[in-house]
């Protein structure tokens, strides 16, 4: 190994270097900007991108300087300092983003109190965007960044490549969070759901995903194994489809260079089309592609048992992503979508029903041999029952995509529930079980600061979902039936305020079911940073310095031939 | 199966694998997305549509800026409630110059693309204010905070140009002349006094019909033109260009 640090010692050092000019244009780009901004939001977020950029330029300055004769970027050791640090921001955002749904929550239950009439910024239209993007891109991004990291390494037995580039990634991404949060509060949006950031945020997201794709197929081409492991081609579809999506969702050409304001290239129903391409494939390819090669890598690590089966991988994969694509429409079912464009979104969300389940079920099999660990582990309990949650919104998702159905669904509530379903039951359990995994090897613990907390925030959590499901499912259906209803004269027999008001019960028991939800994930963070700490139960494990030696089950992760 | 024994060449090949990704998932969205584009008979030929004036496109922006979208539709679904409900079904040509469009996923609230002209404009004020004075079991957040905001507008000329530039059909005129056309919709009386017959003219005539634009003080203030103004005559506008007298829904060319 002594030879190849002395061969990478000089590219390592061309990438702090790299990483810190990119990151000074940038600097210079915002002082540009914030110069001549045309309006005071765009003047907010250029300084706010200079202090993050310039925090990230000083620091990474202070250690490089730091680093006198030693190699920061060892390829004889994995990068873990970054996994550590993206599992975090995982938590610190998923705390936060948890947060202001609760408060959302609270504002619809309870209007009179959670709003303020001189408080613009704390209204329901500008919290909800921030409610979505803090859990979907910061917590979720985050769990995925850190995910990714941290399982190419391990499965092509190599250290992440591109020296300094991965933590250009890595903040780069925090601070994309930070204008985007900041820029709804701004009232900055282009409105387009889960694309809302402006033009620059879009540019600047680009460059750090197209830099993430890089640093991951960097790393694939140095692997030291001869197949790439089934966790690598999800998290590649990942970020390969979720680049394609976001460059042709947020078209726009900015009307000043120094203004935050743009204007979509696509106007109305050819707008609408490439919006519910985007937001489907949102949940496709960042809420379900990338946590599935979560499943793939730490169910069968954490079971200590292969796959269930490799055939099954390569079916769930390719007709999961093939199939996914085209179920965008049922979104815009009954518009002025033309009906033959409705049609085929209908027909391929009721097929991707089985690719969805085909991967359930190699997930739960892989349990095979192990389903003691199902009473024993609470941190494999968490993983399938995140399989049960995703096994159960894949088949309410095509129920609800068929156009008869939908003329019921749609618009209400019952959209609502079964988004959380998704979210709440499968992203983030799948989550949290690969944040419990993560910690206790990231810090060379024999295992979690409490095992016991981890089934209170288990079973808080899932009441909190089971609330969440049965109000919105309650609220959903009734005010679907309510606009519909006609009295025996023929007339409407209710107005629309009074089906708002049939469902303040069932907003309550939704707040608290996600007061139940946040709780838990509290809980987990507590137990999480004592796990680091070294306390209770979280004692040093005893290991060779060198990771290489580290027993990875590599039988257990292996293609079966 | 010969299929699967081959696919241990994407497994060991990272740019056939990232290849082999970028095709599968790129079919779907050309097939469903590239026709609508072209294809003549995606939006019906109505009568009617004419581009925002600049006092409603500036109530747009509110209106997104504020986030309505997230709790309101614009999107009457051709189904009999709906129909009765709200009004005539909403058509593609309805938001043809919408960049972005506003058609929504959720009615927290009603839907708004027929709100235009059904409630007068004293009311939106009152309810943007206060939206439980009016309707007590009201969720909805109040935007008094509109009244105290002068509107800004020192750019619009520019915006209306990148409209132009995607496809929005504002002429040289409109162009030029944008900044009068928001006093004068806003204030016909005093300072837009000159501008009124010009913003008359111009968006009737792309309209091709009159009592398509709509000029007063919006928000019982008409010492300022304030954020409120604009809103409120975005919102009082909304669905109402299109002439349904002409518009044969049961015509073959415009049934998709």
């Amino acid at each position: 190994m002594t030879e190849r640090i002395g061969a990478t010692r000089r590219g390592n050092n061309t990438s702090i270097l790299g990483v810190g000019a990119l990151t000074g244009v940038f600097l210079f780009l915002a002082l540009l900007m914030a110069t001549f901004s045309k309006d005071a939001g765009m003047e907010y977020q250029a300084l706010t991108f200079m202090v993050l950029g310039g925090v990230f330029l000083i620091a990474t300055a202070m250690w490089a300087g730091g680093l006198v004769d030693r190699d920061p970027f060892d390829e004889s050791e994995y990068e873990n300092t970054l996994v550590k640090f993206g599992v975090a921001a995982s938590m610190f955002w998923g705390i936060a983003g948890l947060l202001v749904g609760v408060v959302i929550a609270l504002q619809l239950t309870w209007p009179s109190i959670f709003y303020f009439p001189e408080l613009g910024w704390t209204n329901f239209g500008r919290l909800r965007p921030l409610h979505t993007s803090a859990v979907i891109f910061a917590f979720g991004g985050n769990v995925l960044l850190a995910t990714s990291f941290y399982v190419v390494q391990r499965t092509c037995r190599t250290r992440l490549a591109g020296g300094m580039w991965p933590w250009f990634v890595f903040w780069g991404y925090q601070i994309f969070i930070v204008l985007a949060a900041t820029g709804y509060l701004l009232g900055i949006t282009q409105s387009k759901e889960y694309a809302e950031p402006e033009w620059y945020v879009d540019l600047w997201l680009t460059l750090v995903w197209v830099v993430y794709l890089l640093v991951f197929l960097g790393t694939l081409w140095k692997r030291k194994e001869p197949h790439i492991y089934v966790a690598n081609w999800f998290y590649l579809s990942f970020i390969v489809t979720i680049a394609m999506l976001h460059i042709v969702n947020n078209l726009s050409i900015p009307v000043s260079l120094t203004g935050s304001k743009s204007v979509q290239v696509f106007a109305g129903v050819q707008d609408a089309m490439t919006q519910w391409w985007y937001g489907h494939n949102a949940v496709g390819f960042f809420l379900t592609t990338g946590f599935l090669a979560i499943m793939y890598y730490f169910i069968p690590k954490q079971v200590n048992r292969p796959v269930f089966s490799y055939r099954l991988s390569i079916v769930h994969f390719w007709s999961l992503i093939f199939i996914y694509i085209w179920a965008g429409p049922h979104h815009l079912h009954y518009t002025a979508l033309p009906q033959w464009a409705q049609t085929l979104g209908m027909t391929f969300s009721v097929m991707l029903w089985m690719p969805s389940w085909g991967g359930m079920i190699n997930g739960v099999m892989t349990l095979s041999g192990a389903w003691d660990k199902l009473r024993t582990d609470p941190v494999v309990r968490m993983m399938v029952v995140s399989l049960a949650f995703y096994g159960m919104s894949t088949f309410e998702g095509p129920l609800m995509s068929v156009r008869a159905v939908n003329s019921l669904s749609h618009y209400t509530e019952w959209g609502i529930g079964h988004v959380h379903s998704g979210a709440l039951g499968w992203v983030g359990y799948i989550s949290f079980g690969a944040l419990y995994c993560l910690v206790p090897w990231l810090y060379k613990k024999k295992g979690l600061f409490s095992k016991s907390l981890v089934e209170w925030h288990f079973w808080i959590s899932t009441i909190g979902i089971i609330f969440y499901m049965v109000s919105m499912w309650f609220a959903g259906i009734m005010e679907g039936l309510m606009w519909r209803a006609y009295n025996e004269y023929g007339f409407l027999e209710y107005s629309f305020v009074e089906t708002v008001e049939a469902k303040h019960i069932s907003y309550m028991i939704r707040a608290l079911g996600g007061l139940l939800y946040f709780s838990g994930a509290a809980i987990m963070a507590y137990n999480l940073v004592r796990t680091a700490l070294g306390h209770g139960e979280a004692e040093d494990l005893e290991t060779a310095n060198d990771p290489y030696a580290q027993p990875e089950p590599r039988a257990a992760l292996a293609p079966a031939e | 199966m010969g299929l699967m024994n081959n696919h241990g060449v994407l497994e060991r090949h990272s740019l056939l694998l990232t290849i082999g990704i970028l095709v599968v998932v790129s079919i779907g969205g050309i097939i469903q997305m590239a026709p609508l584009m072209y294809m003549d008979n995606t939006i019906e030929k109505v009568d009617g549509m004419r581009p925002y004036t600049p006092l409603e496109l500036k109530g747009r922006d509110i209106y997104i800026r504020e986030g309505c979208y997230v709790c309101h539709s614009q999107m009457v679904r051709p189904l009999r409630d709906e129909v009765e409900r709200y009004g005539h079904y909403s058509l593609a040509a309805e938001s043809m110059y919408d960049h972005p469009f506003q058609w929504g996923s959720k009615r927290t609230g009603p839907d708004l693309a027929r709100v235009g002209g059904k409630y007068s404009a004293e009311w939106q004020v009152d309810h943007l204010i206060d939206p439980r004075a009016l309707v007590p079991e009201s969720i909805m957040p109040p935007y008094a905070f509109l009244m105290d905001k002068k509107l800004k507008y020192d750019g619009i000329e520019d915006r209306l140009r990148t409209e132009r530039l995607v496809g929005v059909p504002y002429s040289d005129e409109m162009i030029e002349n944008a900044k009068g056309h928001i006093l004068a919709q806003a204030d016909p009386n005093d300072q837009g006094f000159d501008y009124y017959d010009s913003l008359m003219a111009l968006y009737e005539a792309e309209a091709g019909r009159e009592g398509t634009v709509e000029a007063r003080d919006w928000d019982g203030n008409p010492d300022e033109i304030t954020e409120m103004d604009a809103l409120v005559a975005y919102l009082q506008m909304t669905g109402t260009l299109v002439d349904f007298s002409t518009y044969e829904a049961d015509d073959l060319s415009n049934r998709r």
